[in-house]
């Protein structure tokens, strides 16, 4: 009888156990993974045309979150600088209203392409750990590198060195 | 084992099941409204010195009062 209950107690505690592994897990892309195809997401707003080829940052944003709001700055900087070599930056929002995403916008405006997640699907897909988050995908559409959260010049520098090893493949 | 204990015991996992459905993690892409500037906890420096005065004046103690949830959770 003893050995019973006690299996039914470990019972139990692997139960509560395997749930909160379950709800610390987290399994975003990693590098070498293949992005999902943008296109497959009801995304609102135009994705640029001839992206096949060309190195793409993704970048997930709020317009509640602060270091996002940093880094626009900072990629429309890379946008200008690596244009005529091939990288596109495609900037995915994933507020709840689209409100918030255009008063920001005004605020910060973006010299790079600005896509809608309105259904917070894509985002979801890419489980990203923090905001903001972005996946830098090579020529052939596959992550390369990923940044979780915006720290000023340490990823601005980053960015740069990950976009030219990219670009001059 | 007695039929008290299986039921008791089959009660709790019921119970475990039931609740635990109902810890669901805010994703890091859903957390718009906590980072609503209302639910950051130092929003009103005066008011909190205020209520860190009490605590003291209650307790003999301080701090230990950083607590984590709402707030933007970014980078």
């Amino acid at each position: 009888m003893q050995t019973k209950q006690n299996k039914v107690k470990a019972l139990l505690l692997n139960a509560i156990l395997a749930a909160a592994v379950c709800h610390t897990a987290f399994a975003g892309l990693k590098p070498g993974d293949a992005f999902p195809d943008l296109a497959a997401f009801k995304l609102e707003g135009r994705l640029p045309e001839g992206m096949k080829g060309k190195v793409v940052v993704v970048d997930f944003w709020a317009s509640w979150c602060g270091p996002c709001k940093e880094s626009f700055p900072a990629m429309n900087d890379l946008q200008k600088k690596y244009s005529d070599r091939g990288l596109l930056i495609v900037a995915v929002n994933v507020d709840e209203a689209r409100k918030d995403m255009d008063e920001f916008l005004k605020a910060n405006p973006a010299g790079f392409t600005v896509v809608r997640d309105a259904a917070q699907a894509l985002v979801a897909k890419a489980n990203v750990g923090t905001m903001p988050s972005s996946f830098i995908l090579d020529r052939q559409g596959k992550v390369r590198f990923v940044h979780s959260g915006f720290h000023g010049d340490k990823t601005r520098k980053q960015y740069e060195e990950e976009i030219e090893s990219l670009l001059s493949k | 084992m007695t039929t008290a204990i299986r039921v008791l015991s089959l009660a709790g996992l019921a119970l475990a099941a039931l609740t635990l459905a109902g810890c669901e993690n805010v994703k890091p892409w859903q957390r718009g409204t906590l980072a609503d500037y209302t639910m950051r906890g130092d929003r009103d420096p005066i008011g909190q010195e205020q209520v860190d005065h009490i605590y003291f004046s209650r307790e003999m103690a301080s701090g230990g009062r950083g607590v984590g949830g709402g707030g933007c959770g970014c980078n």
